[in-house]
């Protein structure tokens, strides 16, 4: 126990400051925007949906759990089940395996919801497009508040965007 | 025909690798498979093409490997109901291959019980066969109901848990169907292909230097392993030969990928026994790892830098000093850390004896890569056939013979240190030399194979030319295909609490085998 305490004062705190919200990566308006920030509250339950990914897009999705970005730090945690979650976090191109398990998982997830697509595949189907085999794009089978493009998107972009979708559009609030 | 005559009957194929290609009828076939497997050999890969348009029916191809190196065997099928002999009784992990083989071309083994489908879930039905040639690759089918038939466990008391494909963590889907009484796991199924996106027939519509993005996405942990795999195939077809310096460079990038993955490992496993501290610290590494990567290579995961003819990035001077620099920080760290995972008695308690697979067994199922290594399967590419810059550094293989989760952790352990020791000695004697050839025009109907020892195992790329550079069939070959079913066997008698944790030591992907 000892050197587990050392170690971890020997690192100290690697946490660093988190990017702002970017009007830019929203998909459509959300009307359902201020009803969310009064029932997330500042803390955010997401569900990661791999809805057909090569698994790069995973790996970014894990560092955001990493010291340096600390998304736990920020009220945001991921959770096991889509009936606890505000958010789902879906990695395409959807598969057209996945496609009844995605939309099964959209709908046990309980309104108010909100969607964020990653990755260059989930945004536009990527390099896999739409074949027998792909839906190409999340929003071809469920809807999408916010896409994230990259290949894979860095933390930083995934957190940003995470950011963008839970706070209001700040061209509403100027008007 | 006798397997030591194979090599001097067949030709060897151009490049690094000492990888022999013959055609044989079914009889040569099926006496070859038995005496590689009477050998203690094992089957890497198994894969069919349409020849059709070549008026030649079809071919179901099959690599294997002895200690002279890799037999590459390619049996021509009829045109008129296509099947060959099993080879799922000599290799038990050709078993799904086939199964795959057949509802991908429509190419059966016969002699096989199992006539499960394995990729196919109702995305095209059960007549038609996406990797035939007169398959539409955009062409979109009714969904169909997906029955699949697990097999049941009956008794007093036996209830099953199916799991997936949408898993709790933030991991790839598939399913897994326990059968279990109390809490102790009497049997798992595991039904994959929930990611099968079309990449083998995306290959076909394109030409040998598009195809080198794609091979990065196979399986995007692997990327690196997967982009050599196929620069290697490329460059056996066109008979291009890298510098030195290329090759130099693209073994740190496979070794920087074997580090920053088998750290993010080794954080999940300390997570997974509740040792959270294990993933805070090991994740950290990780990141500054990943973060060089994009600063010296342009990408955190180094993806499109391995191409086909060289790389296409550089090291200078200051880049390497960097290297070494992280290099000398991680080896302090892991030493720490090492030691704190070794003295944990929660940790340990949880990781000796815990999802053991017997060097016995793990030989029987042909178990291979990273967990074959850990139940003492001592294969490593990068010891037994070591290409350049491999073959001047003496690679130490690292076995254990405990097969548990422990022996997953310690072999990754001393995996890293030895990437560590490698990355040192090339950073070291970096030769000059071009960053890219120029890759030449590859003839019609060649084939190349690739295969190069990633973080997981061994990555094979087989790569059937076509017209003016076309692709006419690829098959990418993860070691998952073989580890898979050697999961079903290491979780018997567990208890379900440490399937995640068997699962992480394991961590096999879903994308490399489902394509």
């Amino acid at each position: 126990m000892y050197q587990i305490i050392k170690q971890i004062l020997r690192t100290g705190i690697k946490t660093e400051t988190p990017p702002q919200p970017d009007d830019a990566l929203r998909v459509e308006i959300q009307n359902l925007q201020e009803q969310i920030l009064r029932h997330v509250g500042g803390a955010l339950a997401i569900r990661c949906v791999d809805a057909g990914s090569c698994n790069g897009c995973e790996l970014e999705i894990h560092a955001l759990n990493n010291a340096y970005y600390n998304i736990e730090g920020l009220g945001i945690h991921f959770v096991a089940s889509p009936r606890h979650a505000d958010m789902l976090l879906v990695t395409g191109p959807v598969s057209r395996h996945m496609q009844v398990a995605l939309k099964r998982t959209y709908d046990a997830t309980p309104e108010p919801k909100l969607v964020v697509a990653i990755g260059d595949c989930g945004c536009d189907g990527g390099i896999f497009g739409e074949s027998y085999a792909s839906c190409g794009k999340v929003s071809n089978v469920i809807p999408v508040d916010v896409a994230i493009p990259g290949c894979p998107p860095t933390p930083t972009a995934l957190l940003q965007g995470i950011l963008t979708a839970i706070t209001g559009s700040t061209k509403a609030e100027n008007t | 025909m006798k397997l030591d005559e194979f090599p001097t009957k067949f030709p060897k194929l151009p490049g690094p690798m000492p990888i022999w290609h013959g055609t044989v009828d079914a009889v040569q076939f099926r006496s070859l498979c038995e005496q590689v497997a009477r050998g203690g050999g094992k089957l890497v890969a198994l894969w069919g093409s349409d020849e059709l348009a070549r008026d030649a029916g079809y071919a179901l191809h099959v690599s294997l490997v002895t200690a002279l190196g890799m037999l590459c065997l390619t049996l021509p099928l009829p045109a008129e109901r296509p099947s060959y002999p099993k080879i799922s009784d000599l290799f038990p992990c050709a078993n799904r291959m086939q199964r795959a083989t057949a509802d991908m071309l429509g190419l059966y083994a016969s002699g096989s019980n199992d006539r499960r489908k394995w990729v196919r879930h109702r995305a095209w039905p059960n007549n038609v066969h996406p990797l035939r040639k007169n398959f539409d690759g955009n062409a979109v089918f009714p969904t169909e109901t997906d029955a699949y038939q697990f097999v049941k466990v009956t008794g007093d008391g036996v209830h099953e848990i199916p799991v997936g494909p949408v898993h709790a963590g933030t991991i790839e889907p598939g399913h897994f169907r326990f059968s279990i009484i109390g809490e102790r796991v009497l049997r798992l199924e595991e039904r994959l292909g929930y990611t099968h996106k079309g990449t083998e027939k995306l290959f076909e519509r394109m030409n040998l230097e598009q195809g080198a993005k794609l091979a990065g996405r196979v399986s995007g942990d692997s990327t690196v392993a997967y982009a050599w795999a196929y620069a290697q195939a490329v460059e056996s077809v066109t008979g291009t030969t890298p510098s030195p310096r290329a090759m130099a460079l693209r073994a740190v990038l496979l070794e920087l990928e074997r580090i920053h993955n088998h750290l993010g490992d080794l954080g999940y496993l300390g997570n997974d026994v509740a040792l959270a501290f294990g993933f805070a610290q090991f994740w950290i590494l990780k990141e500054n790892a990943l973060r060089l990567n994009n600063e010296l290579f342009g990408h955190r995961y180094l993806m499109d830098k391995v191409v086909p003819g060289g790389v296409a990035c550089d090291l200078d001077a200051q880049g390497s000093e960097r290297i070494l620099q992280m290099l000398k920080h991680l080896e302090h760290e892991i030493g720490i850390l090492k030691d704190i995972y070794d003295e944990h008695a929660g940790a340990q308690d949880r990781f000796l004896t815990t999802g053991r697979v017997s060097p016995d067994l793990a030989a029987e199922l042909g178990l291979t890569g990273l967990p074959g290594r850990a139940s003492g399967q001592a294969w490593d590419l990068r010891a037994q056939f070591p290409c350049a810059p491999y073959d001047k550094l003496d690679v130490r293989m690292t076995t254990h013979i405990n097969g548990d989760v422990a022996a997953r952790v310690t072999v990754r352990f001393e995996e890293v240190l030895e990437s560590m020791r490698l990355i040192r000695l090339i950073l070291d004697q970096l030769p000059a030399g071009e960053l890219r050839v120029t890759v030449g025009d590859a003839p019609e109907n060649a084939l190349g194979l690739g295969w190069v020892e990633g973080w997981r195992g061994e990555i094979l790329i087989a790569l059937h030319t076509g017209k003016d550079n076309a692709i006419h069939r690829l098959h990418p070959h993860d070691p998952s295909w073989q580890n898979w079913p050697v999961l079903e066997h290491a979780i018997i008698g567990n208890i379900v609490p440490d399937f995640p944790l068997i699962n992480k030591s394991f961590n096999l992907s879903y994308t490399g085998q489902d394509l």
